[in-house]
């Protein structure tokens, strides 16, 4: 077996060596695209154009429809007044538009979005924005806990603090947050950005595979295979400049943050129990 | 420093992905495979290098930044230049007729240019199944 080159091994073995190289599709780009900027089927908003809906007497699916019919009327900013803390607001939303609430909302606010610009001022609940594509999000009190799960694109802002297990398993985008953020923050991250101004509870980053957290404050304790990296040029910038979009930015700057990436130890599988991992991590 | 690898091996070039043979890293190595992604998914993008049409496409979704498109990468599929569509779950290839910078930041420019364009046009497979499955 020695004098054996790896595929001569794996089939002796009986095993294939099949390259696995993705779902290739055989797409091409068409050079000659015509240029847009939105989605084929998203309705045509003008920003310009603002209305009100007073929600107080309204359920979550008539809100979220009215929302859709003033969209398709040419809408491009709309207010929602007294949300009440309804669950499950502003969802579903893939296109360009400005959505402002005034006042609170509960679980699963703005989920799966591809967008559009929010703006809440009071506090959400569970969850909020999870899988969302595209888009900005600005909360400007506290957040609860899973806040960005699973985001894949976009901005998601909370001025304040925000529960634990936030940006659980999130595929992109960015989470920023002005105040603290809970345990488990960034468990299971596979891509994208996190900036957390305060502190991190225990775990931070717990299981992450790619990715990178930056902390401004104390970290109680990192995760599995999480470790600390150097903060480079291309960070300090990026940092200041969207901490700065947000008005966020830190008046001695971003130089204290710390830089949390992914050990890469758990990349390959092995025989290990989960309880010899966890030993040796 | 950023940029610089991805999924345990250096980058030493921005041809890399295209004149090697993709086993790289010592665990590619030994299993006779390419692994994930052939770039560095944590590069955040140089804004110096906006094309005119990002910039349009920023203005009109009302985005201070790339927002999304920070997370768009130049990849390289099978030793050619391609980039995700995660709509479709699929690479789309850069035909040989579009030029590549000599840079990765020039190149993912051009990678987040082509993708908006290929997303946002009628040909694009989510039409389709927009079609065949849009229930409201």
């Amino acid at each position: 077996m020695a004098g054996l080159s790896h595929e001569e091994r794996a089939r002796d073995m009986g095993l294939t060596t099949e390259q696995l190289t993705g779902r290739t599709q055989q797409v091409f780009f068409e050079p000659e695209e015509a240029e847009n900027f939105t989605y084929p089927w998203a309705p045509e908003v003008d920003f310009n154009k603002r209305t009100e809906v007073d929600a107080d007497a309204m359920t979550t699916t008539e809100v979220n429809s009215k929302i859709r019919a003033l969209m398709k009327e040419g809408h491009g900013s709309i207010v929602i007044r007294n949300p009440r803390g309804m669950h499950g607001l502003g969802v579903g939303i893939l296109s360009r538009l400005n959505l402002i609430f005034e006042g609170s909302l509960g679980y699963f606010a703005v989920g799966l979005i591809d967008g559009p610009n929010v703006r809440i001022s009071g506090r959400v609940g569970w969850s909020c924005a999870e899988n969302m594509m595209a888009g900005t999000v600005l909360i400007e009190k506290n957040a609860g806990s899973t806040f960005g799960a699973a985001i894949r694109g976009g901005d998601l802002v909370c001025r304040g603090s925000v529960g634990s297990r936030t940006g659980i398993d999130m595929k992109g985008g960015t989470i920023i947050v002005g105040g603290d953020t809970g345990m488990l923050s960034g468990f299971m991250m596979q891509r994208g950005r996190m900036v957390v101004c305060g502190n991190a509870g225990k775990d931070l980053g717990d299981s992450m595979y790619d990715g990178t957290i930056y902390i401004g404050g104390e970290i109680k304790s990192l995760g599995v295979d999480a470790v600390p990296a150097e903060l480079t040029d291309l960070d300090r910038a990026w940092l200041t400049r969207k901490l700065t979009l947000y008005g966020l930015l830190p008046e001695q700057g971003v130089d204290r943050f710390q830089k949390i990436v992914a050990g890469k130890q758990l990349w390959n599988y092995d025989n290990l129990e989960p309880l010899e991992k966890k030993l040796i991590l | 420093m950023a940029g610089t690898s991805y999924k345990g091996s250096e980058i030493e070039s921005v041809d890399q992905f295209i004149e090697g043979d993709g086993l790289d890293s010592a665990r590619e190595k030994e299993i006779g495979q390419h692994i994930g992604y052939r770039y560095d998914v944590n590069l955040v993008p140089d804004y110096t290098r906006l094309t005119p049409f990002l910039k349009s496409y920023m203005e009109t979704m009302g985005w201070d930044d790339l927002n999304w498109l920070e997370d768009v990468h130049m990849g390289y599929e099978e030793g050619n230049p391609a980039v995700f569509d995660r709509n479709i779950n699929g690479w789309v290839r850069v035909p040989d007729s579009i030029a590549l910078s000599d840079n990765q930041q020039d190149r993912d420019m051009v990678a987040r240019e082509l993708l908006i364009k290929f997303q946002m046009s009628e040909r694009h497979p989510l039409v389709q199944l927009r079609q065949a499955y849009m229930k409201f």
